[in-house]
């Protein structure tokens, strides 16, 4: 059996589809947290998405839930692109389609490569201050003051916008579309798709070209693994599984299993 | 001047957490390992105020060189110091390969230092190997654990991982070890403190049981109820183990939230692992990459979980549950 990997082992490169048309939990706090600012301070809300025609659903989404505009990078040119290539692309994407932006919100992590390394990166390619994994945020005119518990660390950090914080999923709550919203959101969808040259990129400035790391293979933990199936009568499932597992078990238990009667029933 | 020809092998030092996380520790003895295939010295890199101690334990845990900065400055950890402190360091003797531990620090700080120097960063990595051409081969899961990527920095210097606490042992520590200290002035005029550190209070020793557990018992929604699942902690008394539990559980209440694994709560590195009526979410699963034999028990053999198991049991969780309950009493002598 041939088992479907997400990944193009001819051009190593991840294929995002598979998990596309479904919004990053992440990314859902990072959007909640936009708009309760839109609703204490007023704020004009543009979503970002890159990736292929599809993740164009996203953007509906965020439309939905109360964003003002979308943007969809989509290009074949940007496909491979590692961390580095894609804080770049969205950078030069900032910079044509909101240049006086105030804040940038970002996910923390990705579901499927989980490198949470996009939000530090564009705040470094923005070049303006950044913080990550934070879990609760209040907007004092551009003064920013956040929590966040890092590494056992419970810190209060501040800093002045323009800024860019990645929200972590434990501090808010995202909410579910109205219906109202979604029909508004299809009435008059301000989404606009944007390639490599409407950004001002060079075609070498993004995707697999201007990514320092190659995949050079992707392979399932699950797909060979030998695995033993046991079932039937639930008693003799589990006299069996001691029997042939008991060293193991006992070993981390610190504990002799040996059977002392009914060895062979 | 000591010999400053041959490559280098750099891991940051990241103490704040020393007696709770080793993985600087950790990322040493790897990096020993590692610099024997393409003859590098290791070295730690470490800031802060008054770090002697961590200096002496890097050297005793395989440095043979460290990188100090110590300056009142630098006495929290904060992220615009450090990374332009990093990016000078790098940029003036030019590491082949820098590893950092996959703290909560440490992956805001990588991914900063990365961009700046224009280089590869693989995160999380699990598996660590130098190929034949020299060059670091990084593993690292993508997809919630389900699948694992093999990435490369081909061109670029240095070649730089994230590495999960917990993937490799630190080396005992040898109080005969000596490294060379290299003592490094901080910079005249320090960056601007941009993300500015207001408060920053250790919180009460978070408890490690399940993370540091031999044998962790995990149960999901397949237990049916919260009478079914505290049927867990009972076998876990018998055995030893702790009990873990999937977000439904927690929700429902059956668990508190001590108890969550996955990447809203714990990563587990049991040597066993037993599954109950857990379906395999990939955000449950990305904390089970560290599991070493792992035992899951499931109505429907299909189920993630059961793929993952090296010995998946088709049955009622509840029912298995109470029979290993009698089983062990019977096979457990006083
Ligand atoms: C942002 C985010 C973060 C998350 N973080 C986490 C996290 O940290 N940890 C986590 O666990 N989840 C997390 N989740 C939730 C995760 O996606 C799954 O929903 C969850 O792990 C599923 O839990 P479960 O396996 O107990 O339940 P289910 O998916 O409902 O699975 C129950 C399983 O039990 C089996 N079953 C049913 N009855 C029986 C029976 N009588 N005997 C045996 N088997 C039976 C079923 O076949 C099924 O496989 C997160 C989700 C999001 C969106």
């Amino acid at each position: 059996m041939v088992s479907e990997l997400p990944w193009d082992s001819k051009t190593g490169a991840l294929k995002r589809e598979l998990a596309e048309g479904m919004m990053n939990p992440a990314c859902k706090c990072a959007l909640e947290a936009a708009l309760q600012i839109k609703e204490t301070h007023g704020a004009h809300i543009t979503a970002v998405a890159m990736g292929p025609p599809m993740a164009e659903e996203v953007l509906y989404e965020a439309l939905a839930l109360g964003a003002d505009k979308g943007v969809l990078l989509s290009d074949r040119r940007m496909a491979g692109a590692d961390t580095l290539a894609t804080s770049q692309t969205l950078a030069a994407a900032i910079k044509t389609v909101s240049p006086d932006f105030d804040l940038i919100l970002c996910g923390c992590r990705t579901i499927d490569s989980e490198t949470a390394q996009v939000g530090p990166q564009l705040a470094e390619e923005l070049d303006i201050p950044g913080a990550a994994d934070i879990e609760t945020m209040t907007l004092k005119d551009d003064l920013l003051v956040m929590e966040r518990l890092l590494d056992d660390f419970f810190e209060v950090l501040e800093m002045r916008t323009p800024a860019l914080v990645t929200v972590s999923t434990s501090g808010y709550t995202p909410r579910y579309p109205f219906f109202t919203g979604i029909e508004d959101a299809f009435a008059k969808p301000d989404i606009t798709v944007m390639g490599t040259s409407d950004i001002g990129l060079n075609p070498d400035c993004v995707g697999m070209k201007a990514s320092p790391t190659r995949i050079l293979d992707v392979y399932s933990t699950t797909a060979n693994k030998t695995n033993v199936v046991l079932k039937g009568a639930v008693k003799r499932i589990v006299a069996d599984l001691f029997n042939a597992y008991g060293d193991k078990i006992g070993g981390a238990m610190g504990k002799d299993l040996q059977t002392h009667e009914h060895e062979s029933s | 001047m000591n010999d400053e020809t041959g490559s280098e092998i750099w891991v940051f030092g990241d103490y704040r957490n020393y007696f709770q996380n080793r993985v600087t520790l950790q990322l040493l003895a790897k990096a020993r390992d590692l610099s024997r295939k393409i003859s590098a010295r290791v070295c730690a890199v470490v800031f802060g105020c008054g770090i002697d101690e961590y200096v002496a334990e890097y050297a005793a845990h395989g440095a043979d060189k460290i990188y100090v900065v110590d300056h009142p400055g630098l006495e929290r950890y904060q992220i615009d110091a450090y990374v332009a402190l990093m990016e000078r360091l790098c940029r003036e003797r030019s590491p082949e390969i820098v590893l950092v531990g996959g703290t909560g620090f440490g992956r805001e700080f990588a991914p900063r230092v990365a961009k700046r120097l224009k280089t590869g960063l693989t995160s999380d990595c699990i598996e660590l190997y130098i190929d034949d051409e020299g060059i670091l081969v990084q593993t690292a899961p993508a997809f919630g654990g389900n699948l694992m990527a093999v990435i490369v920095t081909r061109d670029r210097r240095p070649q730089m991982a994230t590495v999960r606490p917990g993937m490799f042992q630190e080396l005992p520590h040898d109080y005969e070890a000596r490294a060379q200290i290299v003592r490094i002035d901080p910079p005249a005029d320090p960056p601007p403190e941009r993300l500015r550190v207001i408060r920053s209070d250790r919180r009460p020793q978070t408890d490690r049981k399940l993370e540091d557990a031999r044998i962790v018992i995990c149960g999901g929604r397949g237990m049916g109820s919260k009478a079914g699942f505290r049927k867990l902690f009972e076998l876990a008394q018998l055995m030893g183990a702790e009990v873990g539990a999937t977000r439904p559980v927690v929700y429902s209440g059956w668990a508190n939230h001590d108890a969550l694994v996955g990447q809203a709560g714990k990563q587990i590195k049991p040597m066993v692992l037993f599954s109950f009526g857990v379906s395999g979410a990939i955000q449950h699963t990305a904390a089970l990459t560290g599991a070493g034999f792992v035992i899951a028990v499931n109505k429907n053999p299909d189920a993630v979980m059961m793929k993952m198991a090296d010995v998946a049991v088709v049955a009622d969780a509840k029912q298995v549950c109470s029979a290993m309950i009698k089983e062990l009493r019977k096979r457990i002598r006083p």
